[in-house]
């Protein structure tokens, strides 16, 4: 779906220094919000929000240091609600190794896009118990909403292209601009 | 993929993709709501000819957990009774829209023969002494799960009993060697089928020559209603010479392993209570059942690897 970002053509959207900056700006964000980390839970979506999920618990448990913040995984692809209308290619395996039942659960993606990722993490967190809150996080931004899903902590706002590839990695995030393939 | 009828019509990529997804299957039946909406509006239905316990149970919480919807044909009190045909019965159950018939039949090769009735998607739960290809799935799943071995070259597995008579057998056979095992089938001569020359086995008559050499002990039910048929002079000599006893136990390897389809004889070809072997698998082979059949139902019904490749 998001392909590499090294064709001559994608420009470079942030650094890996910025993305970096962002981590540790939403991990202050994230205590701040919640005062402190009482309960709090985070919950990477399969695949690119888990390495960023890590990076956000180390963050918060740099800057806290009391408990531990507990880090799961949650591959969504059997939730999602175009399922038989493409194919699907499963993530890694779903690990949530903790009760969510009363806690602050903290998703975090790579990149929101129409919102339906989302929508699905939500409904496959109550597989898990029942959050007392539910907050999102992302990386980037980058519109084109299909549902009423609005991020807490965003890395960065980036408007796109609707055909635009965004990849996220911890080397920067690449935009491929749209090509149209008739043109 | 568009129907699961035998294991050499899955072929070994299919095989390693259908073990890969149970273990996303696995992790939802791990969590404390065991369900997903993938096959939301689809419908299975499970038209069982024969006897069966954990097969048509697991289909069907299977299909549940995928959250799709279940229909069971319960051929004592249907209209086969009346006189309706096979044929006929199918195409009644297709017309209420169904995605996939779980089928089991005491005629080998009626799950083809359905598939050529109905667009639905075919699952063979069984036919006659031919295949029951889900039941291999769980066996391979259950040995990688416990062995946490990718393939299973240089593993030697023996499979005693009622060869013959037992497609539970046949499909193993075929899915053991794709994976590499190497597999020696122990069966007095009258329970081997008559020609196996073109089969990937070693075959034993002396079940104590190959114990101590087996990582993994495949006990298969003495179907009873055989012995009529003469094919075993009598039940005590047949669990004297192929039975899985203490001392037997004894004579296996420390990190052998023991597994048996269901349902069990005991005091036949299980002399003892498999509790006691220290590495039976028995009960994990019926909890994968349900993560297995979970996969199955998936990649036939939710996957789309269906999409673009039929019109």
């Amino acid at each position: 779906m998001r392909k590499s970002a090294n064709e001559v053509s994608s420009r470079e959207a942030m650094t890996a220094a910025d993305v970096r900056r962002a981590i540790v700006r939403i991990a202050h964000e994230i205590i701040e919000r919640n005062h402190g980390v009482d309960g709090l839970a985070i919950v990477g979506l399969q695949r690119g929000g888990t390495w960023i999920a890590e990076e956000i618990a180390a963050q918060i448990n740099q800057i806290e240091k009391s408990v531990a913040v507990p880090v799961g995984a949650l591959d969504v692809s059997l939730h999602r609600d175009d399922i038989g209308l493409r194919p699907v290619s499963l993530g890694a395996i779903s690990s949530i190794p903790f009760d969510l039942s009363g806690a602050t659960v903290v998703v975090v993606d790579d990149v929101l896009f129409t919102g339906r990722t989302v929508r699905a993490a939500m409904e496959g967190l109550n597989n898990y118990g029942r959050p007392r809150a539910v907050q999102l996080a992302v990386l980037i931004d980058r519109g084109h909403r299909e549902l009423p899903i609005r991020p807490d902590f965003v890395g960065k706002n980036l408007p796109t292209h609707r055909g635009d590839e965004v990849s996220v990695t911890s080397q920067g995030v690449f935009v491929t601009p749209f090509v149209d393939a008739k043109s | 993929m568009k129907h699961l009828r035998s294991i050499d019509e899955l072929g070994l990529d299919g095989l390693n993709k259908l073990l890969q997804l149970t273990d996303h299957m696995a992790e939802i039946n791990q969590r404390p709501v065991p369900k997903v909406p993938a096959l939301r509006g689809r419908t299975v239905a499970s038209l069982f000819f024969e006897d069966s316990t954990r097969t048509r149970l697991s289909f069907e919480t299977a299909a549940k957990r995928l959250s799709a919807d279940t229909m069971t044909f319960n051929v004592s009190t249907s209209s086969v009774n009346k006189g309706e045909s096979l044929r006929d019965t199918v195409a009644t159950i297709t017309d209420m829209g169904v995605d996939a018939f779980v089928v089991r039949h005491k005629s080998v090769g009626i799950p083809w023969q359905i598939s050529a009735w109905t667009t639905a998607s075919i699952i063979n739960a069984g036919d006659g002494a031919h295949q029951h290809p889900t039941q291999a799935l769980v066996d391979c799943y259950t040995i990688r799960e416990a062995t946490h071995a990718q393939n299973f070259a240089g593993m030697k597995v023996t499979i005693v009993g009622d060869i013959k008579h037992s497609r539970v057998a046949r499909s193993n056979i075929q899915a053991f060697s794709m994976l590499g095992a190497k597999v020696t089938l122990v069966a007095p001569p009258t329970l081997l089928p008559p020609d196996i020359s073109h089969w990937p086995v070693d075959v034993s008559h002396d079940l104590d020559e190959v114990l101590a050499e087996s990582d993994v002990l495949y006990m298969l039910r003495l179907q009873s209603e055989r012995m009529a048929q003469g094919h075993v002079p009598t039940l005590r000599e047949y669990s004297e010479q192929y039975g899985l006893t203490q001392k037997r136990v004894m004579g296996l390897r420390s990190n052998a392993i023991v597994m048996h389809p269901g349902p069990m004889n005991r005091g036949v070809e299980m002399q003892i209570d498999p509790s006691d072997v220290k590495n039976s698998l028995i009960h994990r082979q019926v909890a994968n059942g349900v993560s297995v059949r979970m996969a199955v139902l998936f990649e036939l019904l939710g996957s789309g690897s269906n999409l673009g490749g039929q019109a």
